[in-house]
């Protein structure tokens, strides 16, 4: 590490150590942010802090909310506060506006947009939602119908979308319309952005297999999205849409768990706890110990790709079609875990509520049953599987056709 | 730099059909000896020797690049066994006389290490009945060792026996009296033998380590195999990608088809992760990193596995063609199979990586 980051990482650790309120050590945020009363201020505070300091969105530029840091820098940043036990709760509380709206209204946006929208989502205090599945458009994203329609100076919106995360808590939506339903399909398409207060817009959640309802139907009925509010040009929203998915998987190349813990105990350690070992301190069941260190290997695999991949675009994360090899692979690494965690807990591992069962044991079901979802959202497994093959490696594609 | 040399220079010098040619010709010790003078000549065998041994020290990385692309032609020659095996028990375990005894021979090719560690047919470099009693200021060496690498051409093996301090590596010259070794022929085709060793009477000086020496070896052993398999498994990747996009069936070409499609995508994926693991794995060594061993396990099983899967797939998309002794195919798989196994298969380390990680 060069002597340069190793002086941030002295000044990062400094204001870490003088503004991080020490009640929040160890506490996550839960999958919707929820938290006690004591702990809410200091929450608030150091939200405010982060905020301030552009450390919500670290890497983008200070005139637009953030704190102009390298990508190495932005590492240090969070390692430092993981250090003592906190957690950057900007992202979550912006939904999808730090990982991938800001990124690409940074790419695509004027400069009034980027000033209008993303200092405030910088500071975690503007959480958006993304309006792009419809029913009949999942993977085939581009066959969407919402419509849009020119009323001069605003885009009149009516359609319907559905698994919106977030739909019902956010402020602003970015969403993917039809401009012009006579060009071909990928070509008639744009992105809006559009508040969701406001009469046209309704949201219903949905209650997920995990108990939770992070997620809705979102109607729209004469909403009213503003011409000054069209990301990218009219009709060319299948790029600016591609640009931003490019991004969400870039977003989910860590192998970590979907939810946000500040700290959780290693997998072997949990096995040996439930599962027993024996004379030597191996593990007493011989088939779960050689898939958990399968799992331990492929996840190390995972870290070290991750490390190359990031060393040989020199410490600049582009957004590249190696991601999709990565989000595969984050993907299995997560799922497996989730999987093998409930097989070591045995009936312990079913607990749904109550005091019978440890937080850590119901947290493993809804971890698991929430963690299917990886593999579906941001481009499927499969879908992912067609980009490696086609982009990577130049077979050609049968799919995605029209 | 010298990934461009080691490229040009195995497609154009040494490509695969020089090693069916070899093959074929049924050459003594299985590899031509104009192929390992040129090795000798580009100064490969000095990659790890320190310069005052006339070497360049460049370290296991830059051997890795040599060894991946050796690996994609299936290049045979003891540079592997010799230069970077044997080279490293020296530089381990050797005292300043056995370096400079040793070493600048190695580097001029005169002298060819081996490794002699396994007695049956698994890797158990635990256990073993070899025995190296104390005998005046020498030892007495007793035992058989099995499926040595290079064992035919190697001048001098470094035999893994139990001795005075519980196990040791000792050098044993080929030509010393009791020394006796049986050629193996092998699916592979490459150059091993069983070696009998009945009270073979080395000095002193032969001793070159005890255990913790022969574990580093290993793991430098298990570091370089890792490359060379990946590039074993690259080039098979690369001759299923071409076939993918030429071969055609059902009006166009089967790389079109979804399935194999995806399958591609999954073995490009997996290559990518034990890419990662064997370059992982070499600048540990390199740098002396605390977690050597487990990266050095860690790539010889994520590495082994890709090539166990990658050599069945290379033949399976090639159909027909695939199972023709006239198409390369078959050499990649049999060369797979027999890398697998050596310094421990993928079973071997994941054990092996487990107890590392304290379960
Ligand atoms: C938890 C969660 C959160 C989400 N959040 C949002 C959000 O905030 N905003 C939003 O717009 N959307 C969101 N989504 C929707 C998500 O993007 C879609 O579910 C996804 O695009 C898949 O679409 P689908 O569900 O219609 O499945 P389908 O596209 O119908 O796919 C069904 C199955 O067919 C496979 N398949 C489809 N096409 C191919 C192909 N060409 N080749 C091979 N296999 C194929 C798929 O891999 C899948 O297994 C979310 C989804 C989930 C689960
Ligand atoms: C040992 C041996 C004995 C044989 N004996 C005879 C014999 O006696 N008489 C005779 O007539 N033939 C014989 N055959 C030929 C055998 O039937 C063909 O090899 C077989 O039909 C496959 O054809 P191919 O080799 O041209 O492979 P291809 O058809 O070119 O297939 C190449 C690869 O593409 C895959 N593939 C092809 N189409 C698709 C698709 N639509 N979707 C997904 N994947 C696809 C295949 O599964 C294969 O992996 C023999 C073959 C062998 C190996």
């Amino acid at each position: 590490m060069s002597d340069a980051l190793e002086a941030f990482r002295a000044e990062a650790r400094a204001w870490v150590e003088e503004n991080f309120p020490p009640s929040l050590a160890g506490k996550g945020m839960g999958m919707e942010g929820e938290l006690d009363g004591d702990t809410k201020a200091d929450f608030e505070l150091w939200r405010a802090r982060l905020g301030e300091k552009g450390w919500g969105a670290p890497t983008w530029p200070q005139e637009y909310g953030g704190a102009g840091l390298s990508h190495p820098q932005a590492k240090v940043v969070s390692e430092e506060i993981s250090r003592v036990g906190g957690l950057n709760p900007i992202p979550a509380l912006a939904g999808m506006g730090i990982t991938m709206v800001g990124p690409t209204l940074l790419e695509y946006g004027t400069d009034d947009q980027k000033a209008r929208h993303l200092p405030a989502t910088a500071r975690g205090e503007v959480r958006w939602c993304l309006g792009l599945s419809e029913p009949n458009a999942g993977s085939d994203l581009a066959s969407l119908a919402t419509k849009a329609e020119d009323k001069g100076d605003y885009f009149q919106l009516n359609g319907q979308k559905i698994w919106t995360s977030g739909a019902d808590i956010s402020h602003w939506c970015g969403a993917l319309v039809r401009t012009d339903p006579s060009a071909p399909k990928h070509k008639g398409i744009s992105f809006v952005m559009l508040p969701m207060d406001q009469e046209g817009v309704e949201t219903r959640p949905i209650r997920l297999i995990s108990g939770a309802s992070p997620f809705c139907e979102t109607f729209f009925n004469d909403a009213r999205a503003e011409k000054s509010d069209l990301l990218g040009d009219l009709n060319d929203g299948w790029s600016v849409v591609k640009r931003l998915l490019q991004h969400e998987r870039q977003s989910q190349t860590s192998a970590g768990s979907p939810m946000a813990s500040a700290k959780s105990k290693a997998i072997q350690d949990v096995a040996k706890e439930y599962a027993g070992t024996d004379d030597s301190g191996a593990l007493a069941d011989g088939d779960l110990r050689s898939r958990l260190v399968n799992h331990l290997m492929d996840a190390r695999s995972h870290s070290l790709t991750v490390r190359r991949i990031t060393a040989e675009a020199k410490g600049q994360v582009k957004v590249s079609a190696a991601a999709s090899i990565l989000k595969n692979s984050a993907t299995r690494i997560s799922q497996t875990k989730s999987e093998l965690t409930l097989e070591i807990m045995g009936a312990q591992g079913l607990g749904w509520e109550g005091a019978e069962f440890t937080a850590e044991e119901k947290n493993t079901v809804r971890e698991w049953l929430w963690g299917k979802a990886i593999s579906i959202y941001g481009g499927s497994f499969e879908v992912q599987k067609n980009i490696i093959s086609k982009n990577i490696l130049g077979l050609p594609e049968t799919t995605q056709k029209g | 730099m010298i990934r461009d040399q080691a490229q040009a220079w195995a497609t154009e010098q040494a490509p695969v059909a020089a090693f069916r040619r070899m093959r074929d010709a049924g050459v003594a010790n299985r590899f031509e000896p104009a192929t390992w003078e040129s090795m000798v000549e580009m100064g490969w065998t000095g990659i790890l020797v320190p310069e005052t041994y006339g070497g360049s020290d460049l370290g296991y990385l830059t051997f890795g690049v040599v060894l991946e692309q050796l690996g994609r032609q299936l290049t045979a020659s003891p540079l592997y066994a010799s230069a970077l095996v044997g080279a490293s028990a020296v530089l381990l375990g050797g005292s300043d006389a056995q370096k400079e005894a040793l070493l600048p021979k190695v580097v001029d090719g005169s002298e060819i290490l081996t490794l002699a560690v396994d007695e049956g047919p698994r890797h158990t470099p635990g256990t073993m009945a070899t025995a190296a009693e104390a005998d005046g200021d020498g030892y007495r060496i007793t035992g058989r060792k099995a499926q040595v690498l290079e064992g035919m051409s190697a001048t001098a093996f470094i035999v893994a026996a139990n001795g005075p301090n519980g196990i040791g590596l000792f050098l044993v010259p080929a030509d010393a009296s009791g020394v006796s070794r049986t050629a193996l022929s092998t699916v592979d085709n490459r150059g091993y033998a069983h070696v009998d060793l009945v009270d073979v009477r080395v000095g002193g000086d032969a001793h070159l380590g005890d255990a913790d020496v022969l574990e580093a070896v290993l793991d430098r052993a298990r570091a370089g195999l890792g490359a060379e398999m990946l590039g074993v498994a690259s080039q098979a990747f690369d001759m299923t990608l071409d076939y993918l996009k030429t071969r055609e069936q059902f009006g166009r070409v089967i790389g079109s088809f979804q399935a194999l499609g995806h399958r591609a995508a999954d073995l490009y994926s997996q290559m990518e992760l034990a890419r990662s693991c064997a370059e992982a794995a070499l600048m540990a060594v390199d740098a002396g990193a605390e977690d050597t061993a487990e990266l050095c396990s860690l790539s010889k099983a994520k590495v082994g596995d890709f090539l166990h899967e990658m050599s069945n797939q290379l033949i399976q998309i090639h159909g027909g063609i695939g199972m023709t002794d006239e198409f390369d195919a078959g050499l990649y798989l049999k060369r797979a199979r027999a890398l697998e196994p050596l310094w421990g298969n993928q079973a071997f380390h994941r054990d092996r990586y487990a107890r590392l990680l304290g379960f």
